[in-house]
């Protein structure tokens, strides 16, 4: 195996964790303030469709993301008045969000789907990008992706290094206490929910101008869920967030570079398919198999309405 | 006397107008599909044949199709639901249907159910099904005289017989006329996930192929194609549907699938009180399967050769698995002089020699 190979590999690793780290750190940061948001795949697919035809219809795929985020903002607003506002049970809104999303962009994307997009050019990071082998594969990359980086750095920062983090993640672990000192449980709450939404948003921006420039119903094809899932194997830790969301890319790449070696290894197909799942799930059970630091990491609020005046 | 003069008069009168409704109200049609319609792909194409129908048929046929029907218990709920609405001829067009029309299909024995892809029929159950490999082949072919690097990439949802049958199809074509040719495989286990048939794709691209074809249901493959057509001079082959708006540099030519004329006669035949029962396989003599019309970057004496070879196939003196068929590991599966018969072709889990990859084994 070439260099070149490794470096296809990398790029392509770093392209299919992309979505899933922006996706799942919006819903770390949801999470932590003690709300369970089911929405993501919905939330994406909206978010997905509203930036495609932005997009189109502008010309500037920049434009297109904030209309993503946008849509992922207006998502998660009908969450919050559901889950937030009037106290529905948060696992029944976010699965009725993840099905009305799907099917709301799939309603608005009916003129969509014929439609092409022109492939937005990667930006090349001066310098950075002559690195052979990692170069290429790391810093000729869509704008998105260092975005996802910086925002591991910044979701890290904001929640253990900030106070606002602090409290954001009082209200996840013991809202009542947190009331009771004076802080605005719900509209703490609100505020991570909008930014879950946004992030969503954005993932399914990235999805639907970047990753595959087309828009077709059920393009998210499940990675909303695979983000939510893998915050909870990643303990709600951004770094292992990245971590398995590069695992499960890392995967999905390698596997496809296997089969289409063209060398022959019987493998069975399902087998191979099925494998970037069991590895993100096996590795991250490893690095957070320690049971105090689940307990210290997963918000003990999580999935619980609270009601201000009780 | 004058009463019973009335009664017959009524009753006359009410058959005439029952005669008479019947004879205006048209047979109602229903269509069930896997996918959404969308603007191409497997539901796309039968779609199209359905409303090529309904035109055909005006006056005498109304259609209906849901969409997006998982495959499972869900979709026997909905084939019933179907025939309860009156529907009077239901065709379900996914390989997982076939258990529940069946089941369907006896307690509704008045009306005619048909069942695209599967093997299990019945007195009011026909099947039918398209004979994909002879576009295949073709495109084989072409990709064989065209590659330069000799490598074929293709994008591929499940190992069954069906979808094995389209790969060895394509590197029998390509075999045919380039001895060095290989086809590489990448499962990618959805029948439909852009993104992972997009990496696909490009992976095979990296890889060295620069032959793309797939057997998933988006139109990412054929644009990855395009996408990388510049820098590496990728050729793309469309599947269902002719995708050259998504390719248009790219895509050489594709495999069609083509359900009108089929729909129209059959659903004269049981309008017409003729059917007998549907088994059909039909290929390109029954215009069930077109080749996507071939693109200018083919050469002129290609493309001759290709519609001559179209209407080999078409007259049977061409077969894509014509003896001998060699499988990889060397074994013969049809000896020479004979054709390979239909119930091997669905049954074939193995790769003919051509194809690199190794057959997954399940």
């Amino acid at each position: 195996m070439g260099l070149n190979f490794i470096s296809s590999i990398l790029f392509a690793t770093v392209v299919a964790g992309t979505p899933l780290i922006i996706v799942a750190l919006g819903e770390l940061v949801t999470e932590k303030a003690g709300v369970l948001n089911l929405g993501a795949e919905g939330t994406m697919s909206v978010g997905a469709v509203a930036a495609f035809a932005v997009a189109h219809h502008t010309g500037n795929p920049f434009l297109g993301i904030l209309a993503g985020m946008g849509a992922g903002i207006f998502m998660s607003l009908l969450f919050g008045i559901s889950a937030l506002t009037l106290m529905a049970n948060q696992v029944a809104s976010g699965l009725a969000l993840s099905i009305f999303g799907v099917g709301l962009s799939a309603f608005i994307g009916k003129p969509y789907e014929s439609v092409a997009l022109a492939s937005v050019e990667p930006i090349r990071i001066p310098l950075l990008h002559k690195i052979p082998v990692f170069g290429p594969a790391l810093f000729e990359q869509q704008g998105l992706v260092y975005f996802s980086w910086v925002l591991i750095v910044l979701v890290a920062w904001f929640l253990y290094r900030t106070k606002a983090g602090l409290v954001l993640r009082a209200v996840g672990e013991s809202p009542v206490s947190a009331h009771s000192i004076g802080y605005g449980v719900v509209k703490i709450r609100y505020q991570a929910v909008l930014f879950g939404g946004a992030m969503a948003g954005i993932g399914g921006a990235f999805m639907s101008v970047f990753y595959t420039p087309m828009w077709v119903e059920g393009m998210v094809a499940g990675r909303g869920w695979i983000a939510l899932s893998l915050v909870v194997f990643a303990t709600w830790r951004p770094a292992r967030v990245m971590i398995g969301a590069y695992l499960f890319g890392g995967c999905m790449i390698a596997q496809m570079f296997v089969q289409g070696s063209g060398v022959r290894i019987s493998i069975p197909a399902q087998f191979l398919s099925a494998m970037p799942y069991a590895a993100t799930v096996l590795v991250l059970v490893l690095i957070s198999r320690n049971r105090s630091t689940i307990r210290l990491n997963s918000p003990a609020s999580l999935g619980q309405t609270f009601l201000p005046d009780a | 006397m004058k009463t019973r003069n009335l009664a017959l008069a009524t009753l006359a009168g009410a058959v005439l107008f029952s005669t008479a409704l019947t004879a205006a109200e048209p047979v109602k049609v229903g269509f069930i599909y896997v996918s959404p319609v969308g603007d191409a792909g497997w539901t796309y194409q039968h779609d199209l044949g359905r409303k090529q129908m309904e035109a055909a048929l005006k006056g005498q046929v109304t259609t209906k199709f849901i969409e997006n029907v998982p495959e499972g218990a869900d979709a026997e709920r909905i084939i019933r639901q179907m025939a309860q609405d009156g529907n009077q001829i239901i065709f379900t067009t996914s390989f997982g249907y076939m258990n529940p029309t069946e089941k369907v299909s006896k307690t509704f024995p008045k009306v005619t159910f048909f069942h695209a892809t599967g093997y299990k029929s019945g007195a009011n159950m026909g099947i039918y099904n398209a004979r994909f490999y002879e576009g295949r082949y073709l495109n084989g072919v072409i990709a064989g005289k065209m590659s330069k690097t000799n490598v074929a990439g293709y994008v591929a949802a499940f190992p069954i017989p069906e979808v094995v049958m389209g790969i060895n199809a394509f590197a029998r074509g390509m075999k045919s006329v380039n001895p060095k040719a290989e086809v590489r495989v990448i499962w990618v286990n959805s029948w439909f996930d852009p993104g992972k048939e997009r990496e696909a794709a490009m992976t095979l691209i990296a890889q060295g192929a620069d032959m793309i074809t797939h057997h998933t249901d988006s139109t990412a493959v054929v644009q990855a194609a395009e996408e990388k057509h510049k820098e590496k001079g990728t050729w793309a082959f469309s599947y269902h549907s002719d995708m050259a708006k998504y390719g248009p540099t790219a895509q050489l030519s594709g495999t069609t699938h083509v359900w009108g004329e089929f729909y129209i006669r059959t659903i004269k035949e049981v309008l017409d009180k003729k059917w007998k029962g549907t088994n059909v396989w039909g290929g390109m003599k029954e215009g069930m399967i077109q080749l996507a019309p071939m693109s200018k970057s083919v050469p002129a004496d290609l493309q001759k050769q290709i519609v001559k070879l179209e209407g080999e196939i078409k007259t049977g003196k061409l077969h894509p698995f014509a003896g001998p068929v060699v499988d990889q590991e060397g074994k013969e599966r049809v000896a020479k002089g004979k054709n390979m018969s239909d119930s091997d072709m669905n049954a074939m889990n193995y790769y003919v020699q051509g194809v690199a990859s190794a057959f997954p084994k399940n």
